[in-house]
């Protein structure tokens, strides 16, 4: 093992990419046992900060110190060896290896030919057992949802055995009590002495578990002191720059009748396993119905199913009255569904096309868009210019690739030419995963508005917080099945937690015996 | 802007061929010429006279008809490698549909012959296509394998039942079907010179492919399947049968290339019928940017390649087939130069050299 890291010092880091100033001159101290906050919108510079000190970047100009004598990182090899180890916010994983051959990455380097897989699965579940990560260790990873990747990106690094721990978002994809016992496990590794640098969006999470804040905004740092001495709305105004109100409070909605019908669904995911196992629920016209859940629990599958992208294997899907299980996902956007997938850049937009040619992608062969076969240029200009300010996309002009585009941006593009279609049914998938406040408080917005324009609207998310302020009723998915459907307004976080995490009825956690019920239960995911 | 970055673009592709050409200087060393006066007649003497210009733009129709069909599969998302199995199996529906109805009038026969030679390269290019499409078979794989059945098949064709009726009678035997009847000629431009009308075809044809693919709603899907399947299938998209549909028209446009050989220059099927368009023809479509055109230019300078080599060898005694090697350099190089052309930053890096700032959304 590395030589334990007592003090970390980085001085004035400077990175520059193409017309953007990363980091800005900053300096970070971070002392052994201390866990460390790195606040910041989306493009403050944390991802770039940390990426160097993780050695995937090389900073432009400043020092990295460790124990007082300076280091250079020229790849994470060296990071590594030093000790620092690094749960990125966008997977770093093989999607065809298995888990065990992807933490196998990370600890083969000593030797050439020899690789002990079945001592490197060992060690993935003595640390998944240690630390209640559920994970299977011989499952592929493009097998895995976003959320379970997550926890193999955790498991890797504790079994690489770092000191110090970059975590870029970690609690993203968690249940509220998993990422509890997360932050709890954090918190005792500062008393064997390891250090934490926490990146996150979350201020209750960043309040629960570090000793001192640094709130980096457009690559500059704009507050580094104890995070008690802030409030959740002064951190939250330093990183944006600006007061930022709460998600409008959903006003209560006269609801109508229910056009996205969902009866005794069930399908399998990629794996050929049951991933939705009777699911049935309806949404309204006018509703926001929320899918509260950890990922990987059937909600992709879901999504897919009702968008025609995946079979159903018995069970109806009735949108409007009309059963649209396996019908093609031409015939069930004609039927008025419209759909914002998770995956935004590669299913939700064509990142070569210009914003133009994504914005019609769905009624290209319109009469909006064309006359007889033949794209109409200007019908097409026009609509797309018309989408571009209405939605505020922020382009140099329509022409542009949306690989060019921000994330929130990229949202956007799909929100506009959805939400203009007038879906009679709209499924939004994490739609504000990655996304900064600005960005998260438009999509809001437009899910309001085309609720109260009468669309009925699925959310799926895990988001607490999100569900909480949108939707009028919240659905808890867990294992391919709803647990419960709970009024927005008379639920709670703890609630849903509990139910995301399999536990039936919130009262058994209050007998004595709850713990160990719980734990099992937790087992249980595991196995 | 977008000027600039399309002049970058021409620009990053004309030193890929420069640094090709010098790395090809190298062979022709090896080869004992000197590569400077090599290059000069392979690039000059072809445009001394009508004939060297005639024969570039001879050349040039069937490399444009196949480079046009290959940008149309590699736009859809599939990469078609068997143009050369596809013209010979174009040229052989299109010699036995000339050679079954000598007697149908020049307006009806030459349609009739480009159509079989259509459908011909379609059926070869489709099953490729479908194999992809519905079963998964990687096309570069199932493209190469079918050319090498392509070519027997069209060999044993012109040996047996195909064979022209007089080769059986002297005894010569010279694997070729008959000469086809006047009808089925396609017109000289110019007296003397073997310049046809195909080219001008094959001009009328890239310029249609360009409109169905950037101006149709057909031409949209194929884009995007190719671009992002993912997408495409969100959208409501079949995307296995536009592949299908790209591979279709991909042969179908490499038959057309057979055919105007068959009814332009040689006005019989003949073993070396092709002379490795199938394979240029990528190299065309590649370096005109996937762009029908992009595509019609460059057509014109590998026709131009092709003749000047042969003048070439006449001047300096070093093969012509050197070209072969060469269009290899100009494939490796273009395609490594697509980084400079993607990679915002390489490109940033580059343009900023010569002054220009790119503006930062």
């Amino acid at each position: 093992m590395a030589e334990q890291i007592k003090l970390l010092e980085m001085k004035g880091i400077t990175k520059r990419f193409p017309g953007v100033l990363a980091c800005d001159s900053v300096d970070l101290e971070l002392h052994a046992g201390e866990v460390l906050a790195l606040l910041g919108e989306n493009g403050a510079g944390k991802s770039s900060l940390m990426n160097i000190l993780y050695g995937l970047y090389k900073q432009d100009s400043g020092q990295i110190l460790i124990n007082g004598s300076e280091v250079t990182f020229d790849s994470p090899l060296q990071a590594f060896t030093l000790g620092i180890g690094m749960v990125h916010q966008h997977f770093m994983l093989v999607p065809n290896l298995t888990v065990t051959e992807n933490v196998a990455l990370g600890l083969c380097h000593d030797r050439t030919f020899a690789l002990n897989l079945g001592e490197v699965r060992r060690k993935i579940v003595d640390v998944s057992r240690k630390h209640g990560l559920a994970i299977h260790p011989d499952a592929f990873v493009w097998q895995l949802s976003v959320g379970e990747q997550q926890r193999v990106e955790l498991v890797k690094a504790l079994a690489l055995g770092a000191n110090l721990l970059i975590m870029d978002e970690p609690t993203a994809a968690l249940t509220p009590q998993e990422a509890d016992e997360l932050l709890d496990l954090l918190r005792d590794m500062t008393k064997r002495e390891c250090s934490v640098i926490f990146i996150s969006h979350k201020l209750n999470e960043v309040r629960k578990v570090s000793d001192r804040v640094i709130v980096l905004r457009g690559g500059g740092k704009v507050y580094d002191g104890p995070t008690r001495e802030l409030s959740d709305s002064e951190l939250a105004g330093r990183m944006a720059g600006k007061e930022l109100g709460q998600a409008a409070a959903r006003a209560p909605q006269p609801l109508g009748e229910p056009v996205l019908d969902i009866v005794d669904l069930h399908a399998r995911g990629d794996r050929g396993v049951k991933a939705l196992n009777g699911v049935s629920f309806s949404v309204r016209k006018g509703e926001i119905f929320g899918l509260a859940g950890v990922s990987g629990n059937g909600q992709r599958e879901l999504a897919e199913v009702v968008n025609g992208l995946r079979r159903v294997d018995s069970g109806n899907i009735l949108l409007d009255g009309r059963d649209v299980a396996n019908c093609s996902p031409l015939h069930i956007i004609g039927q008025g569904m419209g759909y914002i997938p998770e995956n935004r850049i590669h299913e939700g937009t064509i990142p070569p096309f210009s914003i133009r040619e994504n914005l019609i992608l769905k009624d290209y062969d319109t009469d909006k868009m064309s006359v007889h076969c033949f794209l109409s240029m200007d019908k097409t200009r026009c609509f797309a210019s018309d989408l571009i300010s209405s939605f505020r996309i922020k382009t140099p002009d329509m022409e542009t690739n949306c690989a060019s585009l921000s994330g929130g941006n990229i949202q956007k593009v799909i929100l506009a030419r959805e939400i203009t279609r007038n879906p009679k049914v709209l499924v939004a998938v994490y739609p504000i995963r990655g996304l900064d406040l600005g960005a998260t408080e438009n999509v809001h917005e437009q899910l309001l508005r085309i609720s109260e324009a009468g669309t009925a609207v699925l959310l799926i998310s895990e988001e607490l917080d999100e569900l909480l302020a949108l939707c009028d009723r919240i659905g808890v998915i867990y294992e391919g099945r709803v647990m419960k459907v709970l009024e927005a307004r008379k639920t709670d976080k703890q609630e849903l937690g509990l139910l995301m995490a399999g536990v039936e009825s919130p009262s058994e956690i209050e007998s004595p015996s709850c713990p160990d019920e719980r734990s099992i239960e937790l087992e249980e995911v595991s196995t | 802007m977008k000027k600039t970055y399309v002049i970058y673009n021409i620009a990053v592709v004309l030193v890929a061929l420069l640094i090709a050409l010098l790395i090809g200087a190298a062979l022709f060393a090896v080869a004992g010429g000197n590569p400077i006066t090599a290059y000069k007649v392979m690039l000059t003497e072809p445009l001394r006279g009508a004939f060297g210009v005639t024969e570039t733009l001879v050349r040039a129709a069937p490399l444009m008809l196949v480079g046009v069909g290959v940008a149309v599969s590699f736009r859809s998302g599939i990469l078609n490698i068997g143009g050369e199995g596809q013209i010979l199996m174009g040229a052989v529906s299109g010699a036995f549909i000339g050679l079954s109805l000598p007697g149908l009038p020049k307006f009806l026969l030459v349609p009739l012959i480009f159509l079989a030679a259509f459908a011909g390269g379609a059926l070869w290019g489709g099953i490729a296509g479908w194999l992809r499409a519905y079963l998964g078979v990687n096309e570069i794989l199932s493209t190469v394998m079918l050319n090498y059945i392509a070519i027997q098949l069209y060999t044993y064709l012109l040996r047996a039942p195909l064979i022209d009726p007089q080769e059986l009678a002297y005894g010569t035997g010279i694997p070729q079907t008959a000469q086809l009847t006047r009808n089925a000629w396609l017109e000289r431009l110019i007296p003397g010179m073997r310049l046809h009308t195909g080219l001008i075809y094959a001009i009328i044809i890239a310029v249609l492919v360009y409109l169905l693919l950037w101006k149709t709603t057909l031409g949209y899907r194929m884009r995007v399947c190719g671009a992002e399947p993912l997408a495409a299938r969100y959208a409501g998209m079949n995307v296995s049968r536009y592949l299908l549909l790209a591979m279709l028209l991909a042969g179908g446009l490499a038959g057309l290339a057979g055919a105007v050989e068959l009814c332009g220059v040689h006005r019989r099927a003949l073993e070396a019928l092709s002379a490795g368009y199938g394979f240029s023809g990528i190299v065309v479509a590649l370096f005109g940017g996937l762009h029908p055109l992009g595509i019609i230019p460059a057509s014109a300078l590998f026709g131009l390649l092709i003749v000047g080599a042969d003048m070439m060898q006449r001047a300096v005694t070093i093969p012509a087939h050197i070209i072969l090697a060469i269009q290899g350099l100009i494939i490796l190089a273009v395609v490594s130069s697509a980084l400079f052309i993607t990679h915002r930053g390489i490109r940033e890096k580059i343009l900023g050299r010569f002054g220009w700032k790119e503006e930062v959304h």
